[in-house]
């Protein structure tokens, strides 16, 4: 059996790192792990999901729609896009900074003004936080995705020994304090 | 022994660097690009960008003939500029090993076409490798080497989008030996006129069944056995999905999966009730099933488009179980939600071009790159998209036809280089009349940001000499060459106006460097005022992502995350409220 791990949002807004963290966390923790972005045209502001995966033992990549044990989104109306992959009883966690589609801005979408009220229809509990604003309260708003990958750790069960391993290996030595002191400020939200 | 979560791009590269890789060549395109990226950073193995695939496979040829081993990368259309030069080196072979990794993309999430790469194997009469992770990509590229020197010819190495791009713990080893070329002279292998091609080619016929052979008993090729009911044959990827989602069925899962292993296809099905065929594409390995003679199900239940991914094999389950498929449909509330497609960046100097051919009503022949996102709303000013070099070739086939309207072709500057210049040349040469325009922005932007001729850099990081758009175009012979800075919109204006009133062709080039590779703001950013603001939207036809409209009664405002000043909107307001 494995964990499954599905993450969403909008390119640029650092889904690969957290995906990344993530598995690396859960290695330094003696699991088996994969991961899976889709990232073609990440960087021109399309939609990205990753998956990460892990367990005593993986075989696939990939998990299906209504497989995820845990969904985080960066985005609101990406978590509502992604709503789907979440298994009956899965967490999620939902950032609700909005970012605006150009499809939106040239008048042929409209951006949803009930989005609190749709998150709460779609998710059961959902853990809603504006990750945003928090990583620019700590100073900066780049550590967004590390507020999301703290605010969703409680449900993976990996201990914290594993979570600074993954920031010391993956992050400049300058940045690790500013991530875990995210990471915690996610935790705690 | 060291673990390391890699991507099947990266494990490719360490597999080829432990396998004792002497050279690399390719050009970017997803999902490949990563590979050459990671192999120069090991910095003992010589990598460069060529300036396309068919040179790539070329200079690959040349180091495995003198005996060294070459690895050559691309994505699935690249195989179709190199498979020229891939279908002749199958006859004369190669010495040195030699392993071409093409990467497919099932589900075509940056491809313009679904090929399936196989049939190409099939076409020059090579092997086929399809690792299923990262860790085999490690293995199987190690032991493409090897196969290649057994057998005397290149070996194809396919990787689909999911292998590329997911992440798996690799175990890694040390440096493998890299040979240096040592040519020796063998005019009747080497030269295959027809005298010598004949023989060339009845040796082929024979490699292959000695290859069907080995591939029986290669332990690239994985059996899971897990029971004698549903046994499913599978290769690449697809194998682990059926793991997961088939947990009763055993699974014969192909590595070396052409030529097919014909005993070992026999052997697994005489173990099971009922076989079924599950591949990504076109159903190859099903039809050679069959013609063994082994009853099987294949594509009846299984779709020819797209990814398999786990949820369509979940479908694939049911029909065989002779259920509906279950169906896992979007909540009902992101049923309007807007659409978030992939567009040009906040400050792309593309905008320039394309906006300012919104104001003629011209016919715009586009290519690959970032530039094809010009298709879109509210730009809208690409008309056609075929293949690399393709925007200027259709320009110059339209406007000989006599098509009415003027006929506005477009490449960038690496698609210039990997097949453009022969499209110029070809228009100047014939006459044409249509317009060219060459947008300009000083790299291989939509893979990520490689090397080309025309940027004075090689993908080992080395200063080089730096080819110059104008001078290969004076060269071919064209008389009117206009540079432009994009940003400056009535500058493009003015010289889309010329162009597209002259008798003879014109080049643009549109020059101004990627933002995105750049990352620095090009000027003030601008902020919206209110009160001199006639909600006339305008600025909103540039379709910039930073000029946001939340109310579509409202003022649009500037995000200033995401703008970097690059001025193109203040130009745009006629009411200086920008």
């Amino acid at each position: 059996m494995s964990t499954n791990v599905m993450l969403c949002g909008v390119g640029g807004q650092g889904i690969l790192f957290a995906a990344k963290v993530m598995a690396c966390a859960a290695e330094l923790s003696g699991y088996e792990v994969t991961t899976n972005e889709l990232h073609g045209m990440a960087q021109r502001g399309g939609s990205v999901t990753a998956q990460v995966r892990f367990g005593s033992k993986v075989h696939s990549p990939l998990f299906g729609e209504g497989d995820a044990d845990v969904l985080c989104a960066l985005e609101p109306v990406e978590g509502l896009r992604c709503a789907h992959w979440l298994r009956p009883g899965g967490h999620a966690a939902i950032s609700l900074q909005r970012l605006i589609p150009v499809t939106v801005s040239t008048g042929r979408a409209s951006y949803p003004s009930d989005l609190e009220d749709r998150l709460l229809r779609s998710f059961s509990s959902p853990k809603l936080l504006d990750c945003a604003g928090m990583a620019s309260k700590l100073g900066d708003m780049r550590l967004a995705n590390t507020v999301m990958v703290g605010a969703l750790s409680s449900w993976l069960g990996l201990p914290m020994s594993s979570w600074r391993g993954a920031f010391e290996r993956i992050v400049k030595s300058g940045l690790v304090e500013k991530n875990i002191a995210a990471f915690l400020a996610g935790q705690e939200a | 022994m060291e673990r390391r979560l890699l991507s099947g791009n990266e494990a490719l590269a360490r597999g080829a660097w432990e396998g004792g890789v002497r050279v690399a060549f390719g050009y970017p395109g997803t999902p490949s690009t990563e590979i050459l990226e990671n192999l120069s950073k090991y910095g003992d193995v010589y990598c460069e960008w060529s300036p396309n695939e068919k040179v790539a496979l070329e200079a690959a040829a040349g180091a495995s003939i003198g005996g060294a081993r070459s690895l050559v990368t691309m994505k699935l259309v690249g195989l179709n500029v190199a498979a020229d030069p891939l279908m002749t080196l199958s006859y004369i072979g190669v010495v040195g090993g030699m392993v071409i990794v093409v990467a497919d993309d099932p589900g075509q999430s940056s491809s313009q076409t679904e090929q399936d790469t196989r049939h190409y194997a099939r076409l020059a009469k090579v092997p086929v490798l399809e690792p299923a992770s990262a860790v085999e990509c490690l293995e199987f590229v190690k032991r493409g080497f090897e196969l290649s020197e057994e057998h005397g010819c290149p070996v194809i190495l396919r990787t689909t989008t999911c292998v590329s791009h997911s992440r798996f713990l690799c175990s890694l080893g040390g440096r493998g030996i890299a040979k240096d070329a040592n040519f020796e002279r063998n005019p009747t292998r080497f030269c295959p006129l027809p005298i010598w091609g004949r023989k060339l080619r009845r040796d082929v016929e024979d490699r292959m069944v000695r290859q069907s052979l080995a591939s029986d008993t290669s332990p690239l090729n994985k059996e899971y056995v897990r029971g004698t009911g549903l046994g499913i044959v599978t290769a690449s990827v697809c194998g682990l999905h059926c793991l997961d989602v088939f947990p009763e069925a055993s699974v014969l899962k192909l590595g070396w999966s052409w030529p097919f292993p014909d005993q070992l296809l026999k052997d697994f099905a005489s173990r099971m009730d009922r076989v079924v065929v599950i591949e990504e594409g076109d159903p190859i390995l099903e039809e050679h099933v069959k013609s063994l003679g082994i009853p099987c199900v294949g594509k009846e239940v299984v779709p020819r488009c797209g990814e398999l991914t786990p949820m369509v094999l979940r479908g694939v389950k049911a029909r065989l179980e002779g259920r509906e498929p279950e169906v896992v449909a979007p909540v009902a509330d992101a049923a309007d939600l807007p659409g978030r497609p992939p567009m040009l960046c906040a400050g792309c100097p593309h905008r320039g071009i394309f906006y300012g051919l919104t104001k003629y009503d011209v016919v715009v022949t586009g290519d690959i790159g970032c530039y094809s996102l010009g298709v879109f709303p509210p730009l809208s000013r690409t008309d056609v998209l075929l293949c690399m070099g393709g925007g200027f070739t259709l320009a110059h086939g339209l406007s000989q036809a006599g098509e009415k309207r003027p006929v506005v072709g477009i490449v960038g500057d690496s698609t210039f280089f990997h097949s453009g210049i022969t499209g110029l040349l070809n228009m100047v040469y014939n006459r044409g009349k249509a317009v060219l325009i060459v947008v300009d922005n000083r790299t291989t932007a939509m893979t990520g940001h490689q090397e080309h001729p025309g940027t004075g850099r090689t993908l080992m990081g080395e200063a080089t000499s730096e080819a110059s758009i104008e001078a290969i175009a004076a060269a071919c012979g064209v008389k009117r060459i206009k540079v432009v800075n994009p940003y400056d919109l009535a500058a493009v204006d003015q010289v889309l106006k010329e162009a597209l009133g002259a008798d003879e062709m014109t080049l643009v080039i549109s020059r101004a460097p990627c933002v995105l590779k750049e990352r620095r703001l090009l000027g003030e950013k601008p902020v919206v005022d209110e009160s001199k603001c006639k909600r006339c939207k305008a600025c909103l036809k540039l379709g910039c992502p930073a000029l946001e409209l939340k109310d579509s009664a409202g003022c649009p405002s500037v995000n200033p995350a995401l703008c970097v000043g690059c001025g193109m909107c203040v130009q745009t307001c006629k009411f200086g409220a920008l």
